[in-house]
């Protein structure tokens, strides 16, 4: 034994015997220990609850208290810590050794003693000592660390929650499962009304697991209400959101994404998908299913120059379901390491019996096939109906209190004129709605205002510059056509502009304001067209019959280039 | 999971073999993987012959080498492919990245 191992120890030794214990103390001494001695069970009992010793060497056989009720009380004093106690016994026979184990020693050693044996054995259980501390040291460490870890993701939680909160996604067409600590799975659920009236829900699932994983979510996030918020577009949201990733996130880190923008008064959805599993349209009517693919690759990994924002057009019908998932459904893993897969998921759309259960369906489908007792929440699904637009709540936010009943910002004229590359590449309605918010009585009209600038608007370039026809909407795929041709059609612009009049007056009661907007198309005859219906009106799409509840008056002017609505408001009381 | 890697006799391309399972716990061997030669190989082939499943921080793992190999200069090559293996990088679009075969 090197010397650098050997270590002084603080020694109890108990024997009824005084020639036996001071044979023993004598040879314990020299070999450079501390010792204390005591005579019987109750002395050294006593002794060990004073000195606390490093270990025991205990006589089995003693008056008043023997060695094993000795070793029993002392093991009871040391709790967690190790107190090795090594008998010291002249019996031999097998059972009477294994009492003393029984008893709480450690080990037994016969006399007469052997002093090398016997300093070998107090090393070794020194040894043994300091490695039990080590232990206990590094497990307390631990068991520190996890409690901050807990409270650190309990705070970043609690900072997420704020960022991230959950916008409408409690809306009565959506249903969703979400760990409530999904965030640091990678998870997350974004959902928000567009004032417009439709929605965008999106699932990101980013990589990797805990804080690394969360810290992208808020960027993403906060990117996507403040953009739905202000009416950009979907391809808009998703170039800003895969910018931040790109810009804050470590190569190898990303976000698997879907998006859906809903408009519900055209039963229509657009989809952009990169690298989550295909998403599933319900249809109610033949009862189908129809997987759309990813196409893209996850947002966060090219550069905004290469990132591609086409998305796929959905046209749907009241009551079609459309199923968004990470990959953590088909995943899910049952006791003997099968994954759940795509085509458990397909089965499940084909037995279930009434779509509105086909969520609950799935879920329980998944919980019998991993037969988890705990309800296992690593997945994230999310089902939203194509409802019609009146069964949601568009209520608008009531008008604050601090609602300015004049000043500058009432009486205005505003004229924005738009050319070919601003045309192609720049959306202006959320310039156009930031600016009319500036009059805090037009506030609460923010969702009818911006559908009726995003109507005018399209109709003007669309239809009046670009010369598409809305009656390609009306057949199965001419909502996949009718954007193909936009994309063609509007590379071809040369010089025509479009044109956008804000001209706000204060009344009485609250304010008019007239919007007009003018395009250098070759307009129509809308003198003709003014006595049919609404839905046949050829010029303008579905828009225009939607406008004219919301408006005092809808007119045309010179060649039918020139629309003009009035949109007069009042404080409430 | 084990991973092996090789470079031709020329030292112009590298080929790495993953084993198994190619997830996390792979991280640090698949950096070495590629990390330790001397000079740069032009050309990179990730050999899945044998792997059985990738997960997200896997193709997080394949990016990385991307980064290191150029970025879009580099030129990656993810052969013998299984495919389920196959599925994943398609779900993800990496054959815009990689060629994949």
């Amino acid at each position: 034994m090197s010397t650098a191992e050997f270590q002084n120890l603080r020694i109890l030794i108990a024997d009824d015997n005084d020639s036996d214990r001071q044979i023993l103390q004598t040879i314990v001494k020299k070999q450079g220990h501390q010792v204390f001695a005591a005579s019987d069970g109750i002395i050294a009992v006593k002794l060990f609850e004073e000195e606390k010793p490093d270990m025991v060497l205990m006589d089995a056989l003693m008056p008043n208290m023997d060695g094993f009720e000795a070793a029993r009380r002392i093991k009871a004093m040391c709790g967690e810590d190790i107190v090795p106690i090594i008998f010291l016994t002249s019996l031999k026979d097998a059972s009477s050794l294994a009492d003393c184990l029984d008893a709480g020693g450690d080990d037994f050693l016969t006399k007469p003693y052997n002093r090398v044996i016997l300093q070998a054995k107090i090393q070794a259980f020194a040894r043994m000592q300091r490695l039990h501390e080590t232990v206990q040291t590094q497990r307390d460490e631990i068991s520190t660390h996890i409690d901050h870890m807990v409270r650190e993701q309990e705070v970043a939680k609690a900072v997420f929650d704020n960022i991230a909160h959950p916008g409408c996604i409690d809306a009565k067409n959506i249903k969703y499962l979400l760990s409530p600590m999904a965030v640091f799975n990678g998870d997350m659920v974004l959902a928000a009304k567009k004032p417009s009236g439709g929605m965008y829900v999106l699932l990101g699932d980013f990589t990797g697991h805990g804080l690394p994983a969360a810290i992208g979510a808020m960027p993403a996030s906060e990117t996507f209400y403040g953009m739905t918020k202000k009416g950009f577009t979907i391809e808009e949201i998703l170039k800003e959101v895969n910018k931040k990733l790109k810009t804050i996130l470590p190569v190898g880190v990303f976000c698997c994404c879907c998006m859906i923008d809903l408009d519900f008064r055209k039963s229509m959805a657009k989809a952009w998908i990169g690298g989550l599993p295909d998403i599933f349209i319900y249809r109610k009517e033949t009862k189908s299913i129809q997987p759309i693919s990813s196409r893209h690759l996850p947002l966060g990994v090219l550069s905004n120059e290469k990132f591609n924002t086409e998305i796929q057009v959905l046209e749907l019908a009241e009551g079609d379901r459309i199923y968004l998932w990470s990959d953590g459904i088909h995943e899910a893993e049952n006791p003997n390491g099968e994954m759940f897969g795509t085509e458990r998921l397909v089965q499940i759309f084909k037995e279930s019996a009434n779509p509105e259960n086909l969520f609950d369906d799935i879920k329980r489908g998944v919980e019998e096939f991993t037969q988890a007792e705990d309800q296992s929440d690593d997945y994230t699904i999310v089902e939203v109906v194509m409802v019609n637009h009146e069964e949601l709540d568009e209520s608008e936010a009531a008008p604050g209190k601090d609602v300015a009943k004049s000043g500058p910002q009432m009486d205005w004229v505003f004229t924005y004129q738009l050319r070919p590359p601003s045309l192609r590449t720049f959306n202006p309605l959320p310039l156009m709605t930031h600016i009319l918010m500036e009059v805090p009585g037009l506030r609460p009209h923010s969702g009818q205002l911006y559908t009726i600038l995003s109507e005018l608007y399209s109709n003007a370039l669309e239809h009046g510059l670009l010369g598409l026809s809305s009656e390609l909407k009306h057949s199965a795929h001419g909502f996949a056509d009718y954007y193909r041709q936009r994309t063609e059609q509007i590379e071809k612009l040369v010089e025509e502009t479009v044109t956008i009049i804000l001209d706000h007056k204060p009344t009485e009661t609250g304010g008019e304001l007239i919007i007009s907007v003018k395009d250098d198309g070759p307009g129509f005859d809308f003198e003709s067209k003014k006595d049919n219906e609404h839905r046949t009106e050829g010029y303008s799409g579905r828009g225009i019959p939607l406008i004219r509840t919301l408006c005092s008056s809808l007119t045309y002017h010179d060649r039918g280039n020139h629309v003009q609505v009035v949109y007069p408001w009042s404080y409430k009381n | 999971m084990a991973i092996w890697s090789s470079e031709s006799t020329d030292g112009k391309e590298l080929t790495i073999k993953i084993q198994g399972r190619f997830d996390f716990s792979a991280h640090q061997e698949f950096r070495d993987a590629y990390e330790k030669t001397k000079e740069s190989p032009g050309e990179y082939v990730v050999d899945m012959k044998e792997t059985t499943y990738l997960d997200s921080s896997a193709l997080g793992m394949l990016l990385l080498l991307r980064d290191h190999a150029g970025g879009d200069n580099s030129h990656i090559k993810i052969v013998n492919c299984n495919p389920d293996v196959k599925k994943i990088l398609t779900i993800s679009n990496f054959e815009q990245l990689f060629s994949i075969s």
